[in-house]
């Protein structure tokens, strides 16, 4: 089996542009964050009833693209095929970034932030969130670790036990951030068992988006050959994953309108949730899945590197309007205390909407911009000083198997 | 090896003196005061021999009254009962107790009733608490402690009465017997400071005699001599969403 070279990635001007236009994100957020946390919440659009906002979506849309990202690695590792080897260690590097990139995004986020070391010191076992604790970190070292194996030639031995315990470790982490929904039984648009996979799916989905747009980004921009063998590997992957999500999205919204007590959250959802039945639609479903999948597979436009870079581009869009479709519709639809009843008092949602608003401020949203910065600038800092990156994955480098 | 040297003790001699001396130092204050500072014994704690409960009667709640509101905000500090607040909008500001108007939408029945912490007893905002800040007492009243609060939210997304609130701003208004923060969560305490010092019953409770409907019954559900055990046992009442066998503390009758 050929070697595979890895070196770090040289410097260049582009680098350093690069670099510092995520810097200047990245202050602004943190900027964002200050004034948000030194004036308390009431500067955000969120309140007692959207309790969780434009931050929370951005961390969880990171935090489920991180356990996807491993993926790549997974598939080398686990499953033995020998293509994705070489991409293993960009792909450790991924779910390490986006998962604290997503993190950071949620601590920040939280009431008393300065109170994290409680929150690392006191658990709760029964909380799904005191779990998520543990396993978000665990992954961390898990990855870490794997890393190491891979990059490490003396550890290279262990690398498949490695990959074995970081792949089961990401799946009952994605598993735990679904719960996090899935155990809610107050609300109509949770409380249901199939979240955990469907963020499963959904991991898969983003999280190989996102590896194959930072791979082909970074190839073109540090001139590196990248063959079409990977490529349409990936793609091709990647098309299989989109049509997963889609499956999960459908058998939930199916089986909760067989059931007539859940047709008043899937009517808001489908029908008469304005920006919500927007997003669903037209962002998930036209521009999230149907025009991804016909790009990545259509003869005319799947061999064209540009219209991969599109279709991917266009996943991580969906996946980011099902996320918010989720988070945020989820918590618009009010709760339903006495079925059979009309609730008249301006606690329960405006005078003209039982539903409940959410208008997403500047900061909030800033917030979430500035992880996705961070988790970039991060993994550029990276591929520059540890050889996370193949010098060549040209057609003539990579074993097809 | 002939002759033993005397070894010079007055150096070692110090240091020891020394550290005696400030072992003493240190540790006197504290076994005087250990002494002195019995707290003053605050009672029993807290026991699963009582269950506090409330039985509201929504045939005696009048439409548009809303003193229980009042009575709340007063005696624990927020709304109307409070200068804090000024930033945060409606949907922003913290509501321990609502009145909510109902329609019967099959038959165009209207009634009204107070909705507040229904202090489950098995309660979902205590299950997904990550670090165990909302908490149920022995004597069933839930509550949150804002020591160890970290504001995540999670219960509020938990709460199947929406009977949470997060406060958004700094506060410099409080009571001292109901603590409140910026950046914590808080709902209805069942006047646990009341209950405590012997009061039998909540603000909301007294608001609502005061203003002559006496639609609110505060008791021990566990004494079969208390009103309200009496009354849960003759009178038919439900818990709003009982279909989640989550136990509520609270009652309602005429729904």
């Amino acid at each position: 089996m050929k070697k595979t070279l890895f070196t770090q990635i040289e410097a260049s001007k582009g680098f350093y542009g690069l670099l510092a236009g995520l810097g200047a994100v990245i202050l602004v957020g943190a900027l964002a964050w200050y004034h948000m946390e030194h004036n308390g919440h009431w500067v955000t659009g969120m309140t007692n009833q959207i309790v969780w906002g434009m931050p929370h979506v951005f961390a969880i849309f990171l935090i489920v693209a991180a356990s996807g990202a491993l993926n790549v690695a997974s598939i080398g590792s686990v499953f033995g095929k020998k293509m994705y080897k070489p991409l293993a260690p960009l792909s450790g590097l991924l779910a390490i970034t986006l998962l604290l990139g997503g993190l950071t995004i949620l601590v920040l986020d939280l009431g008393r932030p300065d109170r994290l070391i409680v929150a690392m010191t006191h658990y709760n076992f029964k909380s799904i969130f005191a779990w998520n604790i543990i396993l978000y970190n665990g992954f961390l070292g898990l990855v870490a670790v794997y890393l190491w194996t891979m990059m490490e030639k003396r550890m290279n031995r262990y690398t498949h036990v490695a990959g074995f315990f970081a792949f089961v470790w990401r799946l009952i982490l994605t598993t735990g951030t679904g719960s996090i929904f899935g155990f809610l039984v107050a609300r109509q648009g949770y409380d249901a068992a199939i979240m955990a996979p469907m963020f499963i799916v959904m991991s898969f989905s983003i999280g190989l988006a996102i590896f194959l747009l930072v791979l082909m980004a970074s190839y073109r921009w540090t001139e590196r050959p990248l063959g079409d063998v990977v490529v349409k590997r990936l793609k091709n992957l990647l098309g299989v994953f989109v049509a997963g999500v889609l499956y999960f999205v459908a058998t939930m919204h199916l089986t909760n309108l067989y059931a007539t007590e859940h047709h008043g959250v899937e009517r808001f959802i489908l029908m008469d949730g304005g920006i919500y039945t927007t997003l669903f639609w037209f962002g998930y479903m036209v521009l999230g899945t149907l025009a991804p999948l016909a790009l990545l597979y259509h003869p005319a436009t799947g061999k064209s590197r540009g219209m991969i870079g599109l279709a991917s581009a266009l996943v991580i869009l969906g996946g980011f309007a099902l996320v918010y479709v989720i988070v945020i519709g989820g918590q618009a639809y009010p709760l339903q205390l006495f079925p059979g009843y009309e609730v008249m008092s301006g606690f329960e949602g405006g005078v003209n909407s039982p539903f409940y608003a959410y208008s997403p401020t500047l900061a909030e949203t800033l917030l979430g911009i500035a992880g996705v910065a961070l988790t970039l600038a991060m993994t550029v800092v990276a591929v520059k000083n540890l050889r996370f990156l193949p010098q060549s994955l040209a057609d003539s480098e990579v074993d097809p198997h | 090896m002939s002759e033993t040297k005397h070894t010079d003790t007055a150096r070692r001699d110090f240091l020891s003196n020394s550290a005696k001396l400030a072992a003493g130092v240190t540790l006197a204050p504290g076994v005087m005061l250990y002494g002195v500072a019995h707290a003053a014994t605050a009672g029993q704690g807290a026991s699963d021999k009582v269950r506090w409960g409330m039985l509201v009667d929504t045939n005696k709640c009048a439409k548009g009254c809303d003193a229980c509101v009042t009575g709340c905000e007063k005696e624990n500090g927020w709304g109307q009962g409070s200068n804090d607040e000024q930033r945060s909008n409606s949907k922003q500001k913290a509501q321990w107790i609502r009145k909510v108007e109902l329609r019967n939408t099959a038959t165009g029945h209207v009634q009204s009733l107070p909705m507040m912490c229904q202090h489950c007893e098995n309660p979902p905002c205590v299950d997904v608490c990550p670090t165990g800040a909302s908490m149920k007492r022995a004597d069933g009243i839930v509550l949150v402690d804002k020591h160890i609060c970290i504001g995540c939210r999670y219960c509020m997304m938990a709460c199947p009465y929406k009977a949470r609130s997060f406060v958004h701003e700094e506060l410099t208004d409080q009571r001292a017997h109901a603590p409140r923060g910026k950046g914590t969560v808080e709902s209805c305490t069942f006047c646990v400071h009341k209950l405590d010092a012997g009061d039998g019953t909540t603000a909301c409770a007294e608001a609502c005699n005061t203003e002559g409907h006496k639609a609110i019954i505060v008791g021990d559900l566990k004494d079969p001599n208390s009103e309200i055990a009496q009354a849960v046992a003759e009178y038919a009442t439900t818990q709003v969403r009982a279909d989640l066998g989550l136990n509520t503390g609270m009652r309602y009758r005429g729904i």
